[in-house]
């Protein structure tokens, strides 16, 4: 559709913006972090041109076959509840996103990050490292093992804790489609209290965040199962006119 | 159709478990890649004019014969093997990160009209809750007069978008990224 070439340029079928709400606002004051961090001017609308609807494919590059078992990366088991996360990609017309990188990272069962600049007295796990990556399949499937992230502290404000979350990276086809976010787990009540959940002014776009529990994909007296789809931003079907 | 797509969250200070690290992209040409070499060395800086040691940088760009790697890219030009045309590094102690690469050539508008060389950038930190866009052009390029997307900035502020050359070494570029404050970058709205 996009590939079409004219005697003026080629012909680009833009993606579409999302609607107003559903995206968290970059100033949101409960965060504190945001208050020296967000712009403070109102960003510029750029047409799309082929740097916007071109980006980064992976696919080629190696996938070790560990990658996306995160209780298999070391000598021993992690300590925790093991779970399978798995879902699906799609853009914004419900169709697969196939062969897309998805990479995650995120606490151990205790709340702690094996990361330098963590210092949380919770203990590390000497068999988690907290890291994964992983292609979608020719459906746009995905999956994971993994063991379900603790809650943990931070000094946002007193007495402050991040809901159990997993942070997942994606690409998705074009420069535009890029998306960083963090999954959430259902029913958890710290998500009422947290500022970068509860930066999505959108209720429906918030609970785009919160996996639900998978009992098809549980396996029994092994791991239970979450799922989580991701909607990448969707993209006209026919070209702009210049 | 037309779902709600998921929303961004932060990538907060511990991306560099998942996305860098081991998974960072600093060479974004090969020696394969024709074109002339450049070092491009960004700083990250916040409100205060503090830099930012935990922010992330993503560029992509096109070859030098303003070609992108992408089955979209309907353009002729040959691309080579050994050039992606992404990177990615976190930023360090000094808020800053540095790239090896090739000065990309033009790449068409959907008019036509060829756009300066530049690079596209994603800016990802602690703080905030969705990425920044924003480009970058170098500074001397005449052809920054007629590109249409600086086009759209005031004058005033098409500064903010310019790499600068680092007086005392050929072929290395600087940009700060102003999040906020006088100097605050220009972010475009992807
Ligand atoms: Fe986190």
């Amino acid at each position: 559709m996009s590939k079409i070439q004219n005697a003026t340029g080629p012909l680009i079928a833009p993606y579409r913006r999302p609607q107003p709400g559903s995206q968290p606002e970059l100033l949101h004051e409960p965060y504190r972090s945001t208050i020296r961090r967000a712009p403070s001017k109102p960003p510029i609308l750029l047409p799309h041109t082929l740097s916007e609807v071109t980006g980064p494919l992976h696919g080629h590059e190696e996938i070790g076959e560990t990658d996306n078992d995160l209780t298999r990366q070391h000598a021993g088991e992690p300590l925790g509840e093991r779970v399978i996360l798995s879902g699906r990609v799609l853009d914004g017309d419900g169709h697969p996103v196939p062969h897309t990188l998805i990479e995650i990272w995120q606490a151990n069962a205790a709340g702690r990050y094996f990361h330098q600049r963590d210092q949380h007295p919770a203990p590390l796990d000497p068999n988690f490292s907290g890291a994964g990556r992983t292609l979608s399949d020719a459906n746009g499937g995905y999956r994971f093992v993994t063991v379900k992230p603790g809650a943990y502290p931070w000094r946002n404000h007193y007495n402050a804790w991040r809901p159990a979350h997993i942070h997942i990276s994606l690409f998705g086809p074009a420069f535009a489609t890029r998306l960083v976010t963090q999954m959430y787990f259902p029913g958890d009540p710290l998500l009422a209290l947290d500022p970068i959940f509860q930066s999505i002014r959108d209720e429906r776009a918030r609970e785009r965040l919160i996996s639900r529990l998978d009992m098809e994909t549980a396996q029994p007296e092994w791991a239970l199962a979450y799922r989580f789809d991701i909607v990448l931003r969707g993209r006209d079907a026919t070209p702009l006119e210049a | 159709m037309d779902l709600i797509p998921t929303p961004s969250q932060t990538v907060g200070p511990y991306f560099h478990l998942g996305l860098t690290g081991g998974r960072s992209v600093a060479r974004v040409a090969g020696e394969a890649t024709k074109g002339e070499r450049i070092a491009l060395t960004f700083r990250v800086l916040d409100g205060d004019g503090a830099p930012i040691n935990d922010a992330m940088i993503e560029i992509w760009q096109a070859n030098a014969a303003g070609k992108y790697r992408h089955p979209d890219d309907p353009q002729t030009a040959p691309i080579e093997d050994d050039f992606w045309g992404f990177g990615r590094l976190a930023t360090a102690e000094d808020g800053r990160c540095q790239f090896e690469t090739i000065k990309p050539g033009r790449v068409p508008d959907s008019r036509g009209v060829l756009q300066a060389p530049h690079i596209n950038v994603t800016v990802f930190a602690r703080g905030l809750l969705r990425h920044l866009c924003t480009r970058v052009y170098f500074a001397d390029d005449p052809a920054n007069r007629q590109d249409p997307v600086l086009a759209l900035v005031s004058e005033e502020r098409r500064a903010t978008l310019l790499l600068h050359p680092d007086p005392g070494r050929a072929g290395h570029w600087l940009f700060d990224v102003h999040l906020q404050g006088e100097r605050e970058t220009v972010f475009f709205d992807v």
